[in-house]
C-alpha cells in the first residue's frame, strides 16, 4: 500500500507545480472568478462521495456520503454558474460598442 | 466486460477530466479565453461524475439521486447570488467543500475499522482535521462577511496560546489514533476539537484581512481534497486538490505582499484591534471640504481622472452610480481609469467583479503597479470608499501600523477628492494624512448619493 502513497505523492507534487505555473499567469482582474472556478473543480470530491454513498457499507457511511454528495455537488453546480456569470460581465471598450 | 476494464475506463475518464481542469485554469489567464475555460471545466466535471456513476461498487442509487437533487437545489441559488454577496458565497463554498471532504474521511475511517494501517490513519486524521477546521473557519468567515457576526476582530488575553493548545490537542489525538486506531471513541473527539479550532482560527481576524483569510481557507479546502485523494488512492482528487490548494496559496501570498504582512501576522496579529500608538501630534489640522457642485466643476474640467474604489463603494452599492459618472465624464472627453489595489474589498479581485457588473470595461481597470506611475500626470484622483490603500503614511511614517504596505499613490495627483461619510477613521483606526493635504478635497456623504449629486451637477452645469 505504501507504493500507492509514493505514486500519489508524485502526482501531488507535479500537479502542484503545474498549478503554480498556470495560476501565476491568471490576470489579477480575474482573481474572484479564479477562486470560484477552482472551487467548482475542487468539488470533484463528489465522485468519492458518490461511491461512499452508493456502495452502502453501513448506514453511517451512506448518510455521511449523502451529505458529502449534496455539499460538493452544490459547489460544483453553483461554482460553474457563478463563474460563468462573472466572466460574461467582463467586457472591453471594444466589445462594449460594436 | 469484466470489472477491471470498466474500472480502467473510469480512470481514463478521470484523466481526461483532470487534463480539462488544467486547461480550464490555463484559459483563465485572460478574459478573452476565460469563458472557454469554464466550458472545459464543466465538461471535465460532467465526465468524471458520469463515469463514477458507472462504478460497479455502487449498489444503491436512491440516496445518491436524492443527494444530487439536494445539491442542485442548494447550488443553483448559490450560483445566482448578487455580485455584492460573492465574498460570503465564496467563503460558504469553501465550507461546503471542506465539509464534503471531512465527511468522506470520517466515513472511510469507520468503514475500514478495526484494521487501519498506520500511514492510512495518518492520512485520514490529517485530512479530517484540515477538513473540519476549514469547515467551521469558513462558516465564521462567511458570517463575518454577511455581517451576521461582528467584522471586528474578537480577541482576549492569551488567545494564541489557547488556540494553539486546541490545535495541539487535535494533533495529539490524531497521533494516538495512528497507533491505536481501534480506540474509535477518540475519533469524534478529534473531529470536535478540530471544529472548535476552526472557529478560534477565524474569530480574531478582522474584516480588512478577509482577502487573505479567504485565500488561505481556499488553500486548506484544496489541501483537504488532495489528502482525500491520498486516502482513497484517487488521483483525480489529488490533482484537483493540488490545483485548488496552489491557487489559494498563490492568492494568499499576493494578498500578504499587498499588505506587507506575513502569514503569521495575519493569523495571529488581530490587525485593527490594538492601535494604542495613535498619532502623537494631536495639533489641529484642517481639512478642506467641497460640495458636489465644486467637485463636478473640477471633474468636468479635468483631462484625466483616476477613480480608486474600495470596500466602501461595495457597502454603499455605488458601483452603478460610478458607471454613470464614468459615462458622463467619457462623453465630456475626460480620460477615466480605475486604479485597483490588490486588497481593495473583501476578497481577491472583488472590485474588478463589481465594476464589471456595472458594465465598466475591464481594460479601464488598472492594477496598482501599472497605475502608480500615472498619478503624477493625473488631474484628479477620486477615492470612493477606500482608505488604508491610499494612506501615504505607509511610505513615510515608520511608526504607522501599515508602514511598508504598497499603496496607490493618489497623493501624487494634482487634485485628490475623497468621498467619505465623516472624518472618523475606519475600524483599523489608522489616521490618514492624505486628508490633510492642501490638494485634497473631502466630499462628505454617502458614496452612492454623492456620486449621484456630482452626475446631476455635471449634467445641469454644462
Amino acid at each position: 500500500m505504501t507504493s500507492d502513497l509514493i505514486s500519489n505523492l508524485w502526482v501531488f507534487v507535479l500537479a502542484a507545480f503545474i498549478g503554480f505555473e498556470v495560476i501565476k499567469r491568471v490576470s489579477p482582474l480575474l482573481h474572484t472568478p479564479l477562486m470560484s472556478l477552482t472551487n467548482a473543480l475542487d468539488a470533484i470530491v463528489v465522485v468519492a462521495a458518490i461511491i461512499i454513498c452508493g456502495r452502502h457499507k453501513s448506514t453511517l457511511s451512506t448518510v455521511l456520503g449523502a451529505i458529502a454528495v449534496a455539499a460538493s455537488f452544490s459547489n460544483m453546480v453553483g461554482g460553474f454558474i457563478i463563474t460563468d456569470r462573472m466572466l460574461r460581465m467582463f467586457k472591453t471598450t471594444r466589445t462594449k460598442k460594436p | 466486460m469484466n470489472p477491471l476494464t470498466a474500472q480502467q475506463l473510469i480512470d481514463l475518464a478521470y484523466l481526461i477530466a483532470v487534463a480539462l481542469f488544467i486547461l480550464a485554469l490555463r484559459w483563465l489567464s485572460s478574459p478573452a479565453t476565460a469563458k472557454r475555460g469554464v466550458l472545459a471545466g464543466e465538461i471535465g466535471a460532467a465526465l468524471a461524475v458520469l463515469a463514477t456513476l458507472c462504478n460497479y461498487e455502487i449498489v444503491d442509487y436512491k440516496w445518491i439521486t436524492v443527494a444530487l437533487v439536494v445539491g442542485a437545489v442548494v447550488g443553483i441559488p448559490l450560483g445566482l447570488v448578487h455580485m455584492t454577496a460573492v465574498p460570503q458565497r465564496t467563503a460558504l463554498s469553501h465550507a461546503f467543500g471542506a465539509l464534503a471532504a471531512a465527511m468522506i474521511g470520517i466515513a472511510e475511517y469507520y468503514v475500514r475499522l478495526p484494521h487501519v494501517a498506520k500511514f492510512e490513519m495518518v492520512e485520514i486524521s490529517l485530512e479530517v482535521i484540515i477538513g473540519s477546521l476549514t469547515f467551521t473557519g469558513s462558516l465564521i468567515a462567511a458570517g463575518k462577511l454577511q455581517e451576521i457576526l461582528p467584522q471586528r476582530p474578537i480577541t482576549y488575553k492569551g488567545q494564541n496560546f489557547v488556540s494553539l493548545s486546541v490545535l495541539g490537542a487535535a494533533v495529539l489525538l490524531a497521533l494516538w489514533l495512528v497507533f491505536h486506531p481501534e480506540h474509535s471513541h477518540l475519533f469524534p473527539v478529534m473531529v470536535g476539537v478540530s471544529l472548535i479550532f476552526g472557529v478560534m482560527l477565524v474569530t480574531p481576524i478582522g474584516g480588512a484581512d478577509m482577502p487573505t483569510v479567504i485565500s488561505l481557507l481556499n488553500s486548506y479546502a484544496g489541501l483537504s481534497a488532495a489528502l482525500l485523494g491520498f486516502v482513497l488512492n484517487n488521483k483525480a482528487l489529488v490533482v484537483a486538490g493540488a490545483l485548488d490548494g496552489s491557487s489559494g496559496f498563490i492568492l494568499s501570498v499576493i494578498m500578504c505582499k499587498a499588505m506587507n504582512r506575513s502569514f503569521t501576522n495575519v493569523m495571529f496579529g488581530a490587525f485593527g484591534q490594538v492601535q494604542v500608538s495613535a498619532s502623537k501630534d494631536k495639533e489641529e489640522r484642517t481639512v478642506r471640504s467641497a460640495s458636489a457642485e465644486e467637485a463636478a466643476a473640477i471633474l468636468g474640467n479635468a483631462n484625466s481622472v483616476v477613480i480608486v474604489p474600495g470596500y466602501g463603494m461595495a457597502v454603499a452599492q455605488a458601483q452603478h452610480k460610478v458607471r454613470e459618472l464614468y459615462d458622463t465624464l467619457i462623453k465630456k472627453g475626460v480620460d477615466v481609469k480605475f486604479g485597483i489595489h490588490p486588497v481593495a474589498g473583501r476578497m481577491p479581485g472583488h472590485m474588478n467583479v463589481l465594476l464589471a457588473e456595472a458594465d465598466i470595461p475591464y481594460d479601464k481597470m488598472i492594477d496598482m503597479d501599472a497605475i502608480n506611475p500615472e498619478f503624477p500626470q493625473t488631474d484628479v484622483a477620486l477615492v470612493i470608499g477606500a482608505n488604508d490603500v491610499t494612506n501615504p503614511a505607509a511610505k513615510t511614517d515608520q511608526g504607522s501600523p501599515i508602514y511598508g504596505m504598497p499603496i496607490l499613490e493618489v497623493d501624487k495627483a494634482r487634485t485628490v477628492m475623497v468621498i467619505k461619510r465623516s472624518m472618523s477613521p475606519g475600524f483599523a483606526g489608522i489616521d490618514n494624512p492624505l486628508y490633510y493635504l492642501d490638494k485634497t478635497l473631502m466630499l462628505f456623504g454617502d458614496a452612492k448619493a454623492f456620486v449621484g449629486d456630482i452626475i446631476r451637477e455635471l449634467a445641469g452645469g454644462h
